[in-house]
């Protein structure tokens, strides 16, 4: 009965599973979560799961998220799954995938990139998934996670 | 800009940018070494390629090096030393800058401040790109000539060298380190305390097949070395003045210290040097530094030949 009502079913909008636990909060940000739209939005973190151990579940009502924001939650919980809601059912389901190159989404975290003094975009390479990894483009170093949580 | 055609032994380097030794292949090494072996070549293959060389940052030797290379391939140069002298001072970006250049140069060598900024040149231009420098990033055509230097005096490239002095902000470091990697060379690393070479940088030479020690003394480096690569301690990259002074003058190479060494070590330092290397050194059958400045010249030649499309 308690499991029921942790995960109560929404009517219509997105259901952002398999977090990476603690992640929940920076996933809302990214999302400009909670909104002025007056959205009801439900987190549950430290659920247990068998496949992670714990996770964190995000629940958006009335909101079904576009591709670029699926690709930047990719980035904090590359395990997540992104269930779209229509009427009570699942009608697509797509787990979100690190793409092998990040563009647009993150600044680099070095202070001398070109990047923060020149007319063009920051774009990443995917060295590593897990942990996350990225090398940038223009000056080639390599951020960690906690440098991309940061920017959150 | 930048492109790759590697057929079965032919390696293609027309038109390329060369910006970081991370994507040159031990075969385009060697494929560079070779042709400025060759190229104590003489003529005028260049004849009517016009260089532009903007350097962003002070430089002598980098800077007359490229400038004697094209010249004496028969190539003309234009550019300037100064940023202060550039349209930089009137408010113009540095993509601008390139785009205008490439319109009436053959081939950019571009010095900046700024890690990253070759790789947007390339991006953006029209006609090769030559990194001289960005910042702390890359320095590819310093670390080939080290490359040259030391396959000319070992014979190979397989070798031990000792990596002395700023391995954090030294992009000679980082270059070279990436070209000797792929030979699978030994490097020990020997750096005052807060200069050593980053967790990130280590990890990525052992993927690229180097194998990697830390030296607890400055007499380990030189007992075990065949080469010994001394760097400066790069003032200008500090972000805190005091964090320099606290290491400035740490170490210093002297005669004393290299009879310890093995018979065949050579001492290696991209230059300028501050006091790392003691004068007196300079008169020992070890130091090679001078001969690196000279070498320069064929691998420069080599590299603006390669890109160029005329060996």
């Amino acid at each position: 009965m308690e499991r029921d009502i942790r995960v109560r079913k929404i009517k219509d909008g997105t259901v952002i599973d398999h977090i990476t636990a603690g992640q929940a909060l920076n996933v809302l940000r990214i999302l400009n979560l909670p909104s002025s739209s007056g959205a009801t939005v439900t987190v549950a973190m430290n659920v247990p799961s068998r496949k992670a151990g714990v996770k964190d579940i995000v629940k958006v009502e009335g909101r079904e998220l576009r591709s670029e924001e699926v690709d930047r939650i990719a980035l904090l919980a590359p395990e997540a799954t992104i269930n779209i809601v229509r009427n009570y059912r699942v009608v697509e389901k797509k787990k979100v995938a690190i793409p092998q190159m990040v563009e647009g989404v993150l600044g680099c975290a070095n202070p001398n990139c070109i990047t923060h003094f020149e007319p063009v975009k920051p774009r990443f390479t995917v060295e590593s998934r897990k942990p996350i990894r990225l090398r940038c483009h223009y000056c080639e170093r390599i951020m960690c996670e906690a440098e991309i949580a940061k920017q959150f | 800009m930048a492109r790759t055609i590697i057929h079965a032994m032919r390696v293609e380097f027309a038109g390329r940018d060369l910006v970081s030794m991370r994507e040159l292949s031990r075969q385009e090494i060697e494929h560079i070494l070779n042709t400025a072996e060759r190229t104590e070549f003489s003529g005028d293959v260049l004849k009517g390629r016009l260089m532009c060389s903007l350097f962003f940052e002070p430089s002598t030797r980098t800077r007359l090096s490229f400038e004697t290379a094209m010249k004496r391939l028969g190539g003309e140069v234009v550019g300037f030393a100064k940023p202060g002298a550039a349209s930089l001072s009137k408010g113009e970006n540095l993509t601008d800058t390139i785009k205008t250049v490439s319109c009436y140069s053959d081939v950019i060598v571009l010095r900046h401040p700024r890690e990253g900024a070759a790789r947007l040149a390339a991006e953006v231009s029209d006609v090769p790109v030559i990194n001289a420098g960005d910042g702390s990033n890359q320095h590819p055509t310093q670390a080939l000539t080290d490359l040259y230097t030391i396959r000319r005096e070992h014979g190979r490239l397989k070798v031990r060298v000792a990596m002395v002095g700023d391995l954090k902000y030294a992009r000679t470091v980082r270059s070279l380190g990436q070209g000797l990697a792929k030979f699978g060379a030994r490097l020990l690393l020997s750096s005052p305390p807060g200069l050593e070479m980053s967790e990130e940088l280590c990890a990525e030479l052992e993927s690229m097949g180097a194998r990697l020690e830390v030296c607890t003394s400055i007499e380990e480096a030189v007992e075990r070395a065949d080469v010994l690569y001394v760097t400066r301690i790069q003032k200008e990259r500090f972000p805190d003045p005091e964090e320099y002074r606290k290491v400035q003058g740490a170490y210093r190479i002297t005669p004393e210290l290299l009879e310890i060494a093995s018979s065949r070590m050579i001492v290696l330092h991209p230059l300028p040097r501050v006091d790392e290397i003691s004068p007196e050194v300079d008169h020992t059958d070890r130091a090679r530094y001078f001969h690196q400045v000279r070498n320069s010249i064929p691998v420069r030649m080599a590299v603006l030949s390669l890109l160029l499309g005329v060996v």
